[in-house]
């Protein structure tokens, strides 16, 4: 019976549910505009992971070392056009 | 739009571009029907999902453009090359560098390449097409639907003039009012969608389709090479794909992106606009890499020196490609800081090329080596791609790069290290692999002769430049007085223009000579070459390999020559292939439409065209085609055919 039972599925899906409604805060109580961003980022951090993980089956798949490559190099990429473009035309722009 | 600025009109030399068009277009459907060829030509061609056909078709596509960009660089030559040329008024002038510019990277550089990636990559790694064969057909007809947009330009409503790189504020609406760029933004996003879907297909390709046995570290170099280009891909061209669709946002449909009048960023779009491109000059650089590494170790007679970190400096490169882009615009208003770091990453991409250079010169190293006309550009490569580098590491010093900046310095430097790199790289390419997809090689006395046209009249035309651009000349300007002392200069790249118009010319007077004349009894491996391209038939059968081959080390092919042994056992079993398709055609054409009228902002036609690639889109979903099986009594007779005309000889 435990085995037929997917816990881990289960606990999983309540877990995502749960980081919706924490997410939520963000919207029900009035924070302050640093505190709510920071829990949005981390809640979808989490999220995305946790998707990744359970449900999209990354581990289990064959191939999960270059999956995970790509993910990575995406990431970077990602990270890169993102920060970089801050850096260069924002944080770095027109100063001395 | 008034219907008078519809063509472009008072220039004889459009005039005159104008007549060409309408007569070759008349031409081609009259000549075919003439030759009764339509049929042949829709069901061997225009239909076809061969990897092999349709990298033919990338190829011309790209000679086509080729000779396209090639004309406006000797108008651009031509004008500059006496003080106060008369030739091109500034806004000709303007059109022509821009469409030089985009025609050479996007239309030749990158067909070329995919061109030849199409045809040996499946080839190279033992598969019998590509991971998607019907979306291989749907790229190559969006670049073409793409390409010719882009060129119908200069007769019809007039050509993009804000430079290849289409800077903002200039490339707006408000200091661009005609519909040229609004041509840049689609032409690119059409054939942009086709090079990204190319990406995605190779990358699956390679990674999914390899013959049994060949592990990642034991594909060719060229096969590594583009498998890194094609990872490039699929993370640089998104970030074209959404700066284009902003700039059109901005010039057609009144957002404030890049404009400046309602707190939009122009210098957003040169960022966005680097971010994707840096890394696109390791799209068209890498695989011209992977293309000397096979040329070189093949006509050296050695296997490829330094493999491992071949492949380790490939990996570096990718990932430093993304992280230098500002380099572009130093002077563009960057604080120390910012220059600072971007100088230092530029900087760190020496160190990967270096390690590949002294690969090469390495695998020469008490070679064997025959001077044949693809390893006469490989050596050539060598020298002259190193001296664009070492300009590059000057480019690269922030501090200095204010004096280079849009100079005619840069112009020299971009092309010391696209054509040794890129262009030479194809041409290479295209002569050793051309016996591979015809069955008979190109005449070696003439390759050599267009070599040595091609390699003297590149350094004349393009050492001058250094120069000119050290004393001062701006890039992009259309004239100059007399007492600059920029004429002698000029004068002397202008007669190194015409040197390589010849040498091109020699060029593809040899692929008509070599069709004619060439004899046709070669074997399937006429350069006694290393990869598994060389174990099939040339000309290669629909299917490719009639067994497919087993792998256990790298340069398998070779030492199975050596040892006399052979690479494939077993019976041929039915072959399964997939079935050719007008919708790949059919769709390039919607493209193509929906482009056009896009660009004059026609929105009920667009939208139905819009409607209409939807549909071909369903159409699609709802098809069912399992393709087809090639009996083994057909695959018995192919092979002895193809096995027969080889020992006529």
């Amino acid at each position: 019976m435990k085995q037929l039972f997917p816990a881990q599925h289960v606990l999983g899906f309540l877990f995502s549910l749960l980081l919706t409604l924490v997410a939520l805060v963000t919207v029900w109580f009035d924070l302050s505009f640093a505190a709510g961003l920071t829990i949005l980022v981390v809640t979808a951090i989490v999220q995305a992971s946790l998707q990744l993980f359970l449900f999209m089956h990354v581990k289990e798949n064959a191939e999960s070392k270059t999956l995970y490559m790509n993910i990575l190099y995406a990431l970077f990429v990602g990270l890169v056009t993102i920060f970089g473009t801050l850096f260069t035309m924002h944080w770095g722009y027109m100063v001395k | 739009m008034k219907w008078d600025e519809f063509f472009v009109t008072g220039e004889p030399m459009i005039y005159a571009a104008m007549v060409s068009i309408v007569v070759v277009s008349l031409a081609i459907p009259i000549a075919l029907t003439y030759f009764k060829k339509w049929n042949w030509l829709w069901t061997n061609w225009l239909t076809t999902v061969d990897h092999k056909k349709i990298g033919v078709m990338y190829v011309l596509a790209a000679l086509l453009m080729l000779f396209r960009g090639g004309v406006d660089a000797l108008l651009m030559r031509a004008q500059t090359a006496i003080p106060d040329n008369g030739l091109l008024d500034g806004q000709h002038y303007n059109e022509i560098f821009t469409t030089h510019g985009v025609i050479m990277i996007l239309f030749m550089a990158m067909p070329f390449i995919i061109g030849l990636m199409n045809v040996v990559i499946p080839l190279q790694i033992g598969a019998r097409d590509v991971a998607f064969p019907r979306l291989n057909a749907i790229s190559f007809w969006l670049f073409f639907a793409g390409a010719m947009l882009f060129n119908i330009s200069f007769v019809i409503g007039g050509s993009p003039d804000a430079g290849w790189s289409a800077y903002f504020p200039l490339a707006s609406l408000e200091f661009s009012p005609t519909v040229g760029n609004n041509y840049y933004s689609l032409a690119l996003q059409i054939a942009g969608i086709g090079t990204l879907l190319t990406g995605i297909n190779f990358l699956v390709t390679i990674l999914k389709m390899r013959a049994p046995g060949m592990t990642l570290m034991k594909m060719p170099m060229f096969t590594w090479s583009v498998l890194i280009t094609n990872v490039i891909i699929v993370f640089a061209f998104p970030v074209l794909t959404v700066a284009l669709a902003l700039m059109t946002l901005d010039r057609q449909f009144g957002t404030q992106f890049f404009a400046m009048q309602s707190g939009g960023m122009d210098m957003l779009w040169a960022n966005l606009f680097w971010v994707w491109g840096h890394p696109e000059v390791y799209i068209v650089i890498l695989p011209a890499f992977g293309i000397y590494s096979e040329i070189i170790s093949t006509f050296a007679r050695k296997n490829l020196y330094g493999y491992k970190s071949m492949v380790v400096s490939m990996v570096a490169i990718s990932l430093l490609s993304f992280v230098v882009w500002a380099h572009h615009f130093y002077t563009m208003g960057h604080g120390v800081m910012v220059n600072s770091v971007f100088s230092i990453t530029t900087m760190a991409i020496a160190i990967p090329t270096g390690v590949k250079i002294f690969n090469w010169l390495f695998t020469l190293r008490k070679g064997k080596i025959s001077f044949t006309t693809p390893m006469l550009y490989a050596l050539a490569f060598i020298p002259i791609f190193t001296i664009g580098g070492v300009t590059g590491v000057m480019l690269a010093m922030a501090s200095a790069d204010y004096q280079y900046h849009n100079t005619m310095f840069l112009v020299a430097h971009f092309h010391y290290v696209l054509i040794p790199g890129t262009v030479f790289g194809v041409i290479a390419g295209f002569h050793y692999w051309f016996p591979k997809v015809f069955g008979f090689m190109l005449n070696e006395k003439l390759g050599k002769l267009s070599f040595w046209f091609i390699i003297i009249s590149f350094n004349v035309t393009f050492f001058p430049l250094f120069i000119l651009g050290l004393n001062g000349m701006t890039r992009r300007m259309y004239t100059y007085s007399e007492s600059t002392g920029y004429g002698p200069l000029n004068m002397l790249s202008m007669v190194g223009a015409v040197g390589l118009a010849i040498g091109f010319i020699i060029l593809v007077y040899n692929i008509y000579w070599s069709v004619r004349y060439s004899p046709r009894n070669i074997k399937g491996d006429p350069w006694d070459a290393r990869s598994l391209e060389w174990s099939t038939h040339s000309p290669v059968p629909e299917y490719n390999f009639a067994l497919i081959p087993t792998v256990n080390k790298l340069d398998a092919h070779w030492f199975a020559k050596k040892e006399g042994k052979s690479l494939t056992s077993g019976k041929y079993e039915p072959i399964h292939m997939p079935n050719n398709s007008g919708l790949p055609i059919i769709m390039g054409a919607a493209f193509f439409l929906w482009g056009f009228f896009m660009v004059f902002s026609w929105w009920i036609p667009a939208i139905i065209l819009g409607v209409v690639i939807l549909g071909t889109m369903a159409y699609r979903s709802f098809e069912k085609d399992h393709g087809h099986y090639i009996s083994v009594e057909e695959i018995e007779r192919t092979e002895n055919a193809l096995r027969g005309e080889q020992h006529e000889n």
